[in-house]
């Protein structure tokens, strides 16, 4: 399953900056990030290419951060296809925590989601003709 | 075998009597005491008259807020001999100061009767963790006027056991002879318990294996329950905590059997109060007051009401060990620190006990104080471990209500909870700064 790398943050001016400052001075990439904010924290949700040494960086710089197992589908860039997958979910009785999207290529979109039971995912991403991703893919 | 079936008493009489029957001994003693304060004491006569209080209007126990308060500054005040009963030349056999670090030390003189009071209290302690004559008992408390080292030893006196008398310092030979001698007891500080655990280590010994120790009674300065855990780990024993000042006697005023839940006072030679330190007023049991004394068999030092400056607690309820003496909880502070929010009397280490049963977050912590619209308002900064999942907000938002939920119901007041990163708490190196108060008062 590939790995994503969650940082706590109170909300206050420049941490996310000084956050990714510390991961590029660690030579790490990101791929993706999204931030769930509340009145006083945020929560940054990253995909990176070296998740280890984004958490002994981040750790060492004094960051709560946790390395996360989530799930990931790749799905057509075409209007309809999350919902689709979305729906598919649904009716298995299925529940998301998050989800978050990023484009892959002109092609495709990649999924992004926590949930908390995933058996039984591959079967319904098969059934739809969608590609369940690994660590490797992205 | 159960802790019950095992359970060993040092004088079972006193240690299991029924509240009437020590409420009585308590009145009968408290009597006798005032009226060796009144008739002895000219610092006494002249407070309990400007109060119209005579000896003989002390009839029982619940007379004893008609008696007046007396302070460390009172000690001062009287150095050095000015609040003894008897001529420090009569039959006065030792003397103890406790190191003023402001101002004038405090002397306290002790009798032999005090003195074999003293070991008894102590000696009880050494039959709480399970010791007696056949015990050897480690004493690593400094001698000398500090009240550690020697009272740990009347009270290895008093237990018939074998005194290894070793003072603070030298701490590999401390070690080398806990392993030739097999010591089965050890009295000290608990920095000083795990200094000598550390030390053994280092030396290549894995005391909680090769030592024959079982037990350790440590006290004279604050210590906390990850610091007990880590000494128990260490050294293969069980921790507990001893209390006393060297104003009232020295250490073993109260202390934990092995339930280590709460210490048990020597309630036939003190009175504990725990008082409102505003009004001055008792506060019912469970709740935090200061720590006041009055000792009821000293024959050379005796005090009335004598206010520690200290913060605990009455804890309700029987004690699983058998003993009937009341127990208090282990001191969580000073009056100095109390605060008032929204009229309630609350104190920092509070905060502290309500986070502690908490796993998901570590023990620093910040409280914040303002005022929004004349009400005071609190929000209490914690960390989460790094072990705690809060990829998923949810958790996080869960947490901040059971805290906040467990605050309510132990202070009575609401407290905002804020999840922060660790650089934003001020680590708890010495004398952390905790409250942070922005009302303008
Ligand atoms: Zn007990």
């Amino acid at each position: 399953m590939p790995t994503q790398v969650t940082v706590f943050l109170e909300n206050e001016q420049g941490r996310l900056a000084a956050m990714c400052r510390t991961l590029a001075d660690a030579n790490v990439n990101m791929s993706a990030l999204t931030v769930a904010d509340t009145a006083s924290y945020g929560v940054a949700r990253l995909l990176v290419d070296k998740p280890g040494d984004a958490l002994a960086a981040l750790a060492e710089a004094g960051y709560r951060v946790r390395l996360v197992d989530v799930s990931a589908v790749e799905i057509p860039n075409v209007p309809g296809s999350l919902a689709l997958l979305l729906e598919a979910f649904d009716k298995a009785g299925l529940n998301l925590e998050y989800a978050y999207c990023f484009e892959s290529g002109k092609e495709g979109v990649v999924v992004v989601f926590r949930a908390e039971n995933i058996e039984g995912i591959a079967d319904i991403v098969e059934s739809l003709g969608y590609r369940l991703l690994k660590s490797a893919d992205l | 075998m159960t802790a019950k079936e095992q359970e060993r008493y040092y004088q079972q009489e006193i240690e299991t009597m029924s509240p009437e029957a020590l409420f009585a001994l308590q009145s009968e003693r408290l009597l006798a005491s005032v009226t060796n304060c009144y008739a002895n004491i000219p610092f006494y006569k002249r407070s309990m008259d400007a109060m119209g209080v005579k000896p003989g209007d002390i009839g029982s126990v619940e007379d004893l807020g008609k008696l007046p308060f007396t302070t460390k500054q009172d000690l001062r005040n009287a150095y050095p001999f000015g609040l003894f009963a008897i001529d420090v030349r009569d039959r006065v056999q030792r003397l103890h100061a406790s190191s003023g670090t402001t101002g004038n030390a405090t002397v306290c003189g002790y009798t032999q009767q005090d003195i074999n009071n003293w070991g008894d209290c102590f000696a009880r302690t050494i039959a709480q963790v399970g010791g007696g004559s056949e015990s050897i008992i480690q004493i690593a408390y400094g001698y000398g006027l500090f009240t550690g080292g020697l009272g740990a030893h009347e009270g290895g006196i008093r237990s018939g056991a074998t005194i290894l008398p070793m003072g603070s310092g030298n701490t590999r030979r401390q070690v080398q002879m806990m392993n030739d001698f097999g010591s089965d007891i050890l009295a000290c500080t608990p920095s000083y318990a795990l200094l000598i655990a550390d030390t053994a280590i280092e030396m290549g010994y894995d005391p909680a294996k090769d030592f024959k120790l079982s037990a350790a009674i440590l006290g004279a300065e604050p210590w906390s329950q990850g610091m007990r855990e880590e000494i128990e780990d260490k050294l293969g024993v069980m921790a507990v905590d001893i209390y006393g000042l060297s104003e009232v006697m020295g250490p073993g005023v109260s202390c934990e059997c092995r339930a280590q839940n709460g210490l048990h006072v020597a309630e036939d030679h003190f009175i504990i109060e725990i008082l409102d330190p505003e009004t001055l007023k008792p506060v019912p049991d469970g709740e935090f007051g200061e720590v006041v004394f009055t000792t009821l068999t000293k024959e050379c030092s005796p005090l009335l009401r004598y206010q520690t400056r200290d913060i605990s607690r009455i804890l309700p309820g029987e004690c699983s060990c058998g003993r009937t003496l009341r127990r208090m909880d282990r001191i969580s502070g000073r009056t100095d620190d109390m605060l008032i929010i929204r009229g309630v009397n609350v104190f920092p280490s509070q905060f502290q006990q309500a986070i502690a049963d908490f796993i998901e977050v570590t023990n620093h912590y910040e409280i914040i104080l303002t005022k929004k619209d004349q009400l005071d308002m609190v929000e209490l900064r914690v960390e989460t471990v790094p072990d705690f999942d809060f990829d998923e907000i949810r958790r996080i938002e869960s947490l901040q209500q059971r805290i906040a939920a467990e605050l309510k119901s132990s202070l009575q007041i609401s407290v905002k909870v804020s999840i922060v990163e660790p650089k934003s708490l001020v680590r708890s190196t010495g004398k952390a700064k905790r409250v942070i108060d922005e009302r303008q008062l």
